[in-house]
């Protein structure tokens, strides 16, 4: 195995008396597409928010790169070369789907500071942005307010902007979330493929669709009360009638949640 | 949405400025020297929308740094000696940010209410510092601001509106012009996108790596900037600076004007300043109750026509370049 992208060591984060991680050790390689699967309340999300430098765990060790990325922070993260897409779409209303690559772009380019050079003008960046719109089949609507996309392009826009970062690794959190069923593929084949021309190095998943985990992953975390149950190819995985029942089973309760609400 | 071309917009900047300068030569002097603040005005609103219209925070203490602007203005003249407006100008703006920087600091970790109510807050305690602290600020009869020179010149020969609407006035079309140029590039620089993005939604800004709070500051320091410039000129039109221009009910209007115009325009202010001049001016003469025709016609606005009067003038000319 190379050298890990992303690693943690015994992470633990406790909230009082809860204990949402508990000592979980994985590590993320270069290549790899790793699914973070799990029932409801298994620590998906809080493990996602120790991975991205936006929590710090109670004890623990989380590295990027072999640096300690513990608690740094959205900000220096995305600097660093990690990028991730939310569950629900994030989008600026009333920026335009060009606009909203370029954010990505032009703090990419270290340029925020730039305060009297023209946006405009800069064709580089207007290249750039046609590219990476180009990949997630939006460049059609670069000139569309991304409050009046559809649904479907709304999430392709949260995530296109994410990658417009040139990140290393890039962590999807239940990508295919609020799209219908049919176009589900579609959007993980367009991921898949723009990380892979974008040059991306690895890809955390967060999912519950097990037939999409079961397709693009190349490894499987299986959480369960902050633990560790399982971390296997998805062959192991899927041969396995425990872990299967343990995650897969739980689902249940899970879908009726999601038709109530869209946490 | 379409938007204007940028020809027809040069077109229109260019001819607004051939007007203003050439309105001296036609309008009555009264209505000339209701130019002088409505610049003022302009250049404190530019400033004050980069934060609001741009940035997505609403301050309601303001007029802090209007009145920093004319007190700067006030204390060089009478109490220092110092007569260069430009000076004037230059000092007034460092001590604006300058003071602008711990308010800041304080205000930009949070957002709607809590950072109107926060800026509020900083400009009551300067209000009531102006009008505590006699021996310094003259407690509530302010100071006097006396006459500046132009770069060196100090047009003896003319009296004082002559002044006023002769040189003064074109100092401040210059200053106007060129700070709403530079103001215009700040917006449409790569700085100004990401303060954008920071208004539609700070949280997907920063996974972009936009450093919210950095940003914010930065956005709150230059608007304070043009607050002070905004309030020089306004203290050497009225020849006054008193702690009235810190109260909170300055703070408002300038929140007014900018909604009357439209924030979400970059001229919107601009036209927002001129008209609630010329709007005050008029309603005052006629009735005395002006104030309460104000407080209607804000009403309506924000009602009826929430994009203010260049939302309604960009709506009028979509029709007009459709037909």
């Amino acid at each position: 195995m190379s050298t890990a992208l992303i690693e943690t060591v015994g992470v633990r984060k406790a909230y009082g008396d809860f204990v949402a991680l508990d000592g979980v050790t994985l590590a993320v390689a270069e290549g790899e597409t790793v699914a973070i699967v799990g029932p409801n309340g298994a620590g998906k999300t809080t493990l996602v928010n120790v991975l991205t430098g936006l929590l710090k765990p109670t004890e623990g060790i989380v590295r990027f790169k072999g640096d300690d990325i513990a608690g740094i922070g959205p900000v220096r993260l995305a600097e660093r070369g990690m990028a991730r897409a939310f569950q629900l779409v994030h989008i600026f209303p009333a920026l335009t789907v060009a606009e909203t690559i370029a954010v990505a772009v032009v703090s990419h380019r270290r340029h925020g500071l730039k305060t009297f050079v023209s946006l405009r003008r800069d064709a580089a960046l207007w290249d750039r942005v046609r590219e990476v719109a180009a990949i997630f089949g939006l460049d059609g609507k670069l000139d569309s307010e991304a409050r009046l996309l559809s649904q479907g392009e709304k999430k392709l826009l949260d995530i296109a902007s994410a990658f417009a970062l040139v990140p290393e690794v890039i962590l999807l959190d239940e990508p295919t979330s609020g799209v219908s069923s049919g176009d589900k593929h579609a959007i993980m084949r367009t991921l898949i493929d723009a990380a892979r021309r974008a040059g991306v190095k690895a890809i955390l998943l967060v999912e519950h669709d097990m037939d999409l985990v079961a397709e693009y992953s190349t490894r499987i975390v299986a959480l369960q009360g902050g633990k560790v149950l399982a971390d296997r190819t998805p062959d192991a995985f899927f041969s396995d009638p425990e872990i299967i029942a343990a995650i897969v089973g739980k689902r249940v309760g899970r879908l009726a949640q999601d038709t109530r609400l869209p946490t | 949405m379409t938007r204007v071309s940028h020809a027809t917009l040069l077109a229109g900047v260019v001819v607004a400025i051939a007007v203003l300068a050439l309105l001296p030569r036609f309008a009555q002097p009264y209505y000339v020297t209701l130019v002088l603040p409505a610049f003022a005005y302009a250049i404190a609103l530019l400033g004050f929308n980069l934060l609001f219209g741009v940035t997505g925070l609403l301050s309601f203490g303001h007029a802090l740094f209007v009145a920093i602007g004319a007190y700067a203005a006030a204390v060089l003249t009478s109490k220092l000696g110092v007569r260069s407006f430009e000076a004037i100008l230059v000092v007034a703006g460092i001590v604006a940010v300058a003071a602008a920087l711990p308010v800041a600091l304080l205000s930009v970790r949070y957002v709607r209410i809590f950072f109107g109510i926060l800026t509020l807050a900083f400009g009551m305690l300067f209000h009531s510092f102006l009008f505590k602290f006699y021996n310094l600020t003259g407690g509530d009869t302010g100071i006097r601001v006396l006459r500046p020179t132009l770069l060196g010149s100090d047009f003896k020969d003319l009296d004082k509106t002559a002044f006023l609407i002769g040189p003064f006035y074109y100092a401040c079309l210059v200053l106007a012009v060129a700070l709403a140029f530079a103001m215009w590039r700040i917006v449409h620089s790569p700085f100004g996108l990401h303060l954008a993005a920071i208004r539609e939604n700070p949280r997907k800004a920063e996974y972009l790596g936009v450093r919210v709070h950095r940003f914010r500051l930065l956005a709150f320091l230059i608007s304070a900037f043009y607050g002070a410039i905004g309030g020089a000129i306004l203290a050497v039109n009225t020849g006054q600076a008193d702690p009235e221009l810190a109260y909170w009910t300055h703070s408002g209007e300038l929140v007014f004007m900018t909604v009357l115009g439209g924030f979400a325009n970059f001229f919107g202010p601009l036209v927002g300043a001129f008209t609630f001049i010329f709007l005050k001016s008029e309603l005052m003469g006629a009735t005395q109750y002006w104030r309460f025709f104000l407080g209607v016609t804000l009403a309506v606005i924000v009602i009826a026509f929430p994009r203010g009067l260049m939302g309604l003038a960009s709506d009028a000319w979509k029709k007009v370049a459709r037909s």
